[in-house]
């Protein structure tokens, strides 16, 4: 008799389930908590913590769709730039009369066909890599943003707008509430369906999952018109806080969300790394940016500290191959 | 001068889990044009890198004008004057023919580092005026034909001086005309004392040109003869000759209906004209020498490159297939030639890659049902008898054998009919490959209707029900079962026709 395989079920490994980059990314949470416990009293506090949370979130919502892409191995750099052609083009038809309810709808709209456009450009020029194509979206959509506003600012919202960005459902800051729930989506459509098995797939190994009669194009497509989507949703929320709007909106966003994506195990190589990683990075600098902030720590010192946590975030999973400290798919 | 140029005793070369030369000899007498023959596979590439030092010998004795030598690496090679020039010319094409030339090697000014351009344009205009081309050398390479930049390939052997040229398949993507420009080179190279090596499909180019042929199959040395001394049947009987076994289970399948119809298949540039039909239970092989184009037309009807004239019917309906899920939603299923870029994602599990294909299948409203998931991967792991502990076993780290059974399986979780195995045993061992014969004859009398492109004369003969031969992106002959033999196979694969790309 030929053997035979024994099991359909993947026995538990305690050695497997610690030795994931998350802990990593717990430990250095737990840490900073205690280390900004250190130095501000006024850190542990629920009510400050919470508020922290509202001014850190609104690019949060580009991080969850930019672990689609950089799984894919691609990139998006022009989302900041969406973030901004679709806010000001949102503010612009509202001064204009257009009802700021119909102006918030074009917004998303704007920002889903910016998406769309460079996911068709990327797939369509195959020999240029998505860093190329998008940096080239990035100039355009952010010209076009100033082309409108001329570098002036647009603005004087209704008061209930405000609200997106400042408001409470309870206790619970509104901009907390909508993040999760997109979170939650994300999460589920990478890690339980067959959309974001195939994301994997494509991501590992594109040429196969092509011969697998996988359509990459329409995938690669649709990741990044989600990319444009919830860049436009940041549109939203951020322009509401700031309660008016400029071209120069969410400037140097994409390094932020890039940042925090690869922090949170997301392999540039693609095909590796899972979205509870990224969130838990997001949260880790959204809090000690804050953190630092409280005892007037200057900006460029949290700058250094950031690209610091980035190179480990890359080295150790590399050192540490050997002992099968892996970023999970 | 030592009788011999260059003379190999006994060399052996193994790759991991491959023998690729076995106990090889060749002696090559200085001033003369020697062909090395061979089927796909027979060892004439490996002996190329093991003279040229990209793969240097495990075993045997190489003589350099009789004086014992060694050839570890490129650069040994390169200072006794050994230069290759290959099918698909190396060159950078956003570089002038000059520097191309001169690549590795440029004239420099001592003292200065400085580069003599003016030296290497007139050294590079001499040599190609000795070879008769007709652009300078300031043109960029990328802008010559292929015949051209073959030229500029021979130049660059030239000025290194190289004493021993092998030039491996050179006529291959040359037309007739350009053909016989490149043996007049050849010729006048032979005439100033150069050996050269040619490696060729082609009867002609051997009898245009060579005085002594050697013959290599299945990585062992066969013999040499002197040209004029050998007649044509006897070379392919050389090439071919040997037994086949018992290796083929091949059992009887019932032969039904038809199943997938091709007209007038054509891609411009790849293949013209290629009709075939395929039937319930039946295994027709697509054979020809590597280049023929049969894996250009099996991707086309799977969809992964459009065709661009051509009908193809799937049980009588005429069907438009532009990417594979089309194919596979209509029927057709896909094996790729290179199992590990194509057909696998080595870094996931067993499972994943069986149900790759048919995620549909064990998911509901597009979510996956992971227990129904690992079902089908056991199921179809144990049917095709994959060596494993369990489903969660990496791809990646199976055999090429059990690495194949993986693919199969995953192509037998999708509802298709007609199944497109692309040399289904490349780089298996034998052992794995009967495993993997019995598969397809299984699959043949489960009534799968099977087309099998392979390189490979025995599976070819011992499996099939009907053979295509293509040569030249055109199929050359269609042969019945009792009709299949090797010389048949051989004669259709080498006939002589004008090359494809003469009629565009």
């Amino acid at each position: 008799m030929e053997p035979r395989i024994v099991t359909n079920k993947q026995p538990f490994s305690y050695k497997r389930f610690f030795l994931q980059w998350e802990w990593m990314l717990v430990l250095l949470f737990l840490a900073i908590t205690v280390m900004n416990m250190n130095l501000s009293e006024f850190y542990w506090d629920y009510e400050n913590l919470r508020d922290a949370t509202m001014g850190f979130l609104d690019k949060a919502f580009i991080v969850l769709p930019m672990v689609f892409v950089i799984i894919l191995a691609d990139i998006d750099i022009s989302v900041a730039s969406i973030v901004a052609l679709s806010s000001v083009i949102m503010a612009d038809l509202f001064n204009r009369g257009v009802p700021l309810e119909l102006a918030m709808i074009i917004c998303l709209v704007v920002g889903t066909v910016c998406g769309w456009i460079n996911g068709m450009l990327i797939v369509k020029y195959k020999e240029l890599s998505s860093v190329i194509i998008t940096l080239s979206t990035m100039i355009i959509y952010r010209g076009i943003a100033y082309m409108i506003l001329e570098d002036q600012a647009a603005g004087s919202f209704p008061d209930w707008f405000s609200y997106l960005g400042w408001g409470y459902v309870g206790s619970i800051p509104f901009i907390l509430i909508v993040f999760t729930v997109f979170a939650v989506l994300f999460s589920l459509l990478l890690h339980k369906t067959v959309f974001g098995r195939q994301l994997y797939a494509m991501g590992n190994n594109t040429t196969a999952a092509r011969f697998s009669g996988i359509r990459v194009d329409r995938i690669k497509v649709i990741v990044f018109t989600l990319a444009g989507l919830m860049a436009a949703v940041t549109a939203l929320f951020l322009t509401s806080r700031m309660g008016s709007t400029r071209p120069n909106i969410a400037m140097g966003y994409e390094l932020d969300v890039i940042a925090m994506v690869v922090l949170g195990g997301i392999s540039t190589a693609g095909g590796k790394g899972r979205m509870i990683g990224a969130i838990l990075a997001v949260f880790l600098i959204g809090f000690l940016r804050y953190g630092l902030g409280l005892v007037n720590v200057q900006a460029q010192i949290l700058l250094i500290i950031i690209g610091v946590l980035l190179i480990a975030a890359v080295a150790v999973p590399q050192l540490k191959r050997s002992n099968r400290l892996t970023r999970n798919t | 001068m030592a009788e011999y140029m260059l003379e190999l005793k006994g060399i052996t070369k193994t790759f991991p889990g491959v023998k690729a030369l076995d106990n090889v000899y060749f002696k090559l007498k200085p001033g003369e044009i020697h062909a090395l023959m061979g089927e796909n596979g027979a060892g004439k590439s490996t002996f190329i890198k093991v003279i040229t030092g990209v793969h240097p010998a495990d075993e045997g004795e190489l003589y350099f004008n009789g004086q014992r030598v060694d050839i570890k690496n490129p650069t040994d090679a390169k200072r006794m004057g050994i230069a290759a020039i290959y099918q698909h010319v190396t060159c950078y094409p956003d570089l002038s023919v000059t520097e191309n030339i001169f690549m590795g090697h440029e004239k420099i000014q001592k003292r200065t580092k400085r580069i003599l351009w003016n030296d290497m344009h007139t050294a590079a205009e001499g040599l190609l005026k000795e070879l008769g081309a007709g652009f300078s050398p300031k043109t960029l390479m990328g802008s010559l034909s292929v015949a051209q930049q073959q030229i500029v390939e021979i130049a660059k052997a030239l000025s290194v001086d190289a004493k021993i040229i092998i030039m491996d398949e050179p006529t291959a993507a040359l037309t007739k005309r350009e053909s016989e420009d490149l043996y007049r080179i050849a010729e006048g190279l032979r005439d100033k004392g150069a050996a050269i090596i040619f490696i060729s499909h082609r009867f002609e180019d051997m009898y245009r040109l060579a005085s002594r042929v050697t013959v290599f199959r299945d990585s062992r040395y066969i013999g040499t003869w002197n040209v004029d001394e050998i007649t044509n049947n006897d070379l392919i009987i050389a090439m071919v000759g040997r037994e086949i076994t018992q290796l083929f289970p091949k059992k009887e399948a019932q032969i039904g209906e038809e199943l997938l119809r091709v007209e007038g298949l054509g891609r411009t540039g790849y293949f013209a004209d290629v009709s075939f039909t395929l039937r319930r239970g039946e295994i027709l092989g697509l054979t020809g020498l590597v280049g023929a184009g049969r894996t250009e037309v099996c991707q086309s009807l799977f969809g992964i490159e459009r065709s661009d004239k051509g009908k193809v019917f799937l049980n009588g309906q005429e069907v438009n297939i532009r990417k594979p899920d089309d194919a596979m939603r209509k029927g057709m299923g896909y094996l790729p030639e290179d199992r590990q870029k194509q057909g696998l994602v080595l870094q996931w599990s067993i499972g994943r890659n069986i149900t790759l294909s048919s995620l549909k299948k064990v998911s509901g409203k597009g979510v996956l049902n992971l227990e129904k998931e690992a079902n089908l991967a056991k199921s179809l792991a144990e049917k095709m008898n994959v060596k494993a502990k369990s489903i969660f076993d990496l791809a990646g780290s199976l055999s090429g054998g059990n690495q194949q059974k993986v693919v199969f399986a995953k192509l037998l979780t999708t509802d298709v009919e007609v199944i497109i195995l692309d040399e289904p045993t490349k780089g298996v061992d034998v052992g794995a490959k009967s495993a993997i014969y019995e598969i397809i004859s299984d699959l043949a009398c489960q009534g799968y209707g099977i087309l099998m492109v392979s390189s490979e004369m025995p599976e070819i003969i011992g499996m099939c029900d009907r053979v295509a031969v293509m040569r030249e992106g055109r199929i050359t002959a269609l042969l019945e079962r009792h009709s299949i033999t090797q010389e048949a196979i051989l004669q259709a694969a080498m006939a002589d026709e004008r090359p494809l790309q003469q009629q565009y």
